[in-house]
């Protein structure tokens, strides 16, 4: 390695003799391949947590299942996880029931308000407001989640609703519009983006064939927009099914359809447990370990799992599957 | 052109055509106007919402507002209860959290756009990174509390909230600097190369420079989703009241959006009123970091150009 290299002046005055020292090559070589390594292992990680995260939650259920069989978690209709002893009964379907009642109301208001302000922003706004509106929508999507449950246990249910309708102090109802409202911003901003690839030529296309402003955004941007579209609705979802606190703080602890003054399982205006509320509630109760209380958190949380998983990769599916592609 | 036009056919009866079309035209554009209308309505609605939002928390916590709050430990009066721990808690979880994310988050970031082949598993990471951006928070929580709090020891100590949280950003920051990383154009690189250095001397010296101020902005960004996320926290940490400062990594912790939590389900209303003036102070933080980012992203974007 001590080779030398000879370097030239040109100056005129005879061959000036500089050694070049190459011998920092080695150790130079050395750390290119050590940052290399490095670099990969910093991105295993992120595939080692995915691993670590299915892993944990299937290996822990498995003790949760060993006291209740799948089939009796799965289609039980009664959920009493808190109590004490032989009371307990681990049927999954009100706590499921509650995830998809506050998921269905989130969707009914963050669907139809987030597409609306995703076509006025992208195909009628002027710059005057979408500099205001922006903005406001950015702030909502960047407010914490527990200032939405906040929002949705003392404005939502007592300013809101009770006017209205019979509503509990914790209930469903206003859980799931806290989540359609956190949601929102989501739904615009990603229909927005699918909206604005459209290629202007479409637009005017449409325009020389004499369709109106209406007409041309909801039959031509719309439909060519509309993977993207829809694979926003789908992860507003996936967020409204995975959203924690809004519903711990708002929708109360007792399973959906399983208060004392509940008329069914439906029932939005009492209390409802969902999958991600029971899980906060129960850690926020010091529950003892090892008791199939506490494994049975995990059998939630890998049913969670399966079900926003399985929304994501369908919304990427959806996003690429039946994308128009423009030059 | 007059007189082309006369000799098409389609003059011939041009009050037929017109009386078949014209009503049309008038409701077609009435339809256009009310729907236009309904689109601003609803995005208009955002504005409306917001402002709930913001009453709904201003009204009952600016009179609890006070220098108390932030210096005092949580009590169970009202009157003096303070939110001081919570404070100290977020700023140690926080700021481990993001060094763990920013490290390991840029590093990921390096590889998948530097080093990583264009093949099969490189996809599969690429994919997976965006599967993790999706999981629910409380199920890193879960992840958490079996491997950081049990497996290897840490309790439910600073360490083991920062650990997860960290994980929890993580995806944040892999995105927000690959995007940056990406955006350095490759003849900044080729020049580099042809001055004879190395992958990554060019990178450290070339690269990651030019794309440092999207790289800040995504750690800001993903600082600012750390400091409001509750749900693995009360996994990992539970939700019981803390009345000290954390002075070690091992100690218990206490975070604002805990806090706020704690405060929010006690039954009195003092407490309510106590957790919407945590919640402004929450907010103040957020908007904050935000400001910094916006800045940042300006002061920069002002200096380069390719």
């Amino acid at each position: 390695m001590a080779s030398t290299i000879v370097a030239r002046s040109g100056s005129g005055e005879g061959p000036e003799q500089v050694p070049l020292d190459l011998s920092g090559k080695r150790n130079r070589d050395i750390s290119e391949h050590l940052v290399k390594w490095f670099l990969l292992g910093c991105s295993l990680l992120t595939v080692a947590t995915t691993i670590g995260i299915i892993g944990i939650l299937i290996y822990e259920s498995l003790s949760f299942f060993r006291h209740v069989p799948i089939r009796a978690f799965l289609t039980g209709t009664t959920w009493t996880a808190l109590s004490r002893g032989d009371q307990q009964q681990f049927g999954v379907i009100p706590l499921v029931t509650g995830t998809v009642m506050t998921a269905a109301v989130s969707a009914l208001i963050s669907i139809p308000l987030g597409l609306s302000a995703a076509i006025y922003l992208s195909e009628y706004a002027g710059s005057r407001a979408r500099s205001i509106l922006k903005p406001v929508l950015e702030l909502l999507a960047g407010v914490p989640t527990i200032v939405y449950g906040f929002f949705a246990l003392t404005f939502i249910t007592p300013a809101l609703l009770k006017p209205w309708l019979k509503v509990g102090a914790f209930n469903g109802l206003s859980a799931g519009i806290a989540i359609g409202i956190m949601t929102l911003p989501m739904v615009a901003s990603l229909s927005e983006d699918a909206l604005r690839a459209v290629p202007r030529s479409l637009r005017e296309a449409a325009y020389g064939l004499g369709a109106t402003k209406f007409e041309t955004s909801v039959r031509v941007v719309v439909p060519a927009a509309i993977s993207g579209i829809i694979a926003s609705f789908i992860l507003a979802v996936s967020r409204a099914v995975g959203e924690t606190m809004i519903v711990a703080v708002a929708a109360g602890g007792s399973p959906a359809g399983q208060t004392a003054v509940s008329s069914g399982p439906f029932d939005l205006t009492q209390s409802m447990q969902t999958m991600t509320g029971f899980i906060a509630y129960t850690f926020s109760s010091d529950v003892p370990r090892g008791s199939s209380q506490f494994y049975s958190l995990f059998g939630v949380g890998l049913l969670l799992f399966i079900m926003t998983f399985a929304m994501n990769v369908v919304s990427q599916w959806v996003a690429r599957r039946y994308r128009e592609v423009y030059e | 052109m007059s007189a082309g036009i006369q000799a098409s056919p389609l003059a011939v009866a041009p009050s037929a055509a017109e009386a078949r079309y014209e009503p049309r035209v008038r409701t077609r554009g009435r339809i256009a106007g009310g729907w236009r209308g309904i689109f601003f309505g609803a995005t208009a609605l955002a504005i409306v919402l917001l402002g709930m939002l913001l009453w709904s928390i201003l009204q009952p916590g600016w009179s609890w507002l006070s220098w108390h709050l932030i210096t005092a430990m949580p009590s169970r009066i009202p009157a003096n209860a303070g939110m001081n721990s919570a404070i100290w808690g977020s700023i140690w979880i926080v700021s481990i959290s993001a060094v763990v994310a920013f490290v390991i988050g840029l590093g990921c970031a390096i590889y998948l756009e530097e080093y990583a082949p264009r093949n099969r598993w490189t996809g599969f990471i690429q994919t997976n990174i965006s599967n993790l951006a999706g999981v629910p928070s409380i199920v890193y929580g879960l992840l958490g509390l079996v491997v950081f709090v049990d497996w290897l020891h840490m309790g439910r100590s600073v360490l083991a909230g920062a650990l997860t949280m960290g994980l929890l950003i993580l995806p944040v920051v892999v995105i927000s600097s690959r995007e940056a990383i990406r955006a350095v154009p490759l003849s900044l690189r080729q020049a580099s190369y042809g001055l004879g250095a190395t992958q990554w001397q060019t990178i450290r010296a070339h690269v990651l420079p030019s794309a440092f101020p999207g790289i800040l902005t995504g750690v800001i960004l993903s600082m600012s989703r750390a400091i409001g996320e509750t749900a693995p926290l009360i996994v990992v940490g539970g939700a019981s009241q803390v009345l000290f400062r954390p002075a070690s990594l091992f100690d218990p912790f206490m975070v604002m959006p805990l806090q706020i939590y704690n405060w929010t389900s006690r039954p009195q209303k003092e407490f309510e009123h106590l957790a919407a003036a945590a919640i402004i102070v929450l907010m103040i933080v957020l908007l904050l970091f935000n400001a910094v980012a916006i800045l940042l992203r300006q002061h920069f974007s002002k200096k380069t150009r390719w």
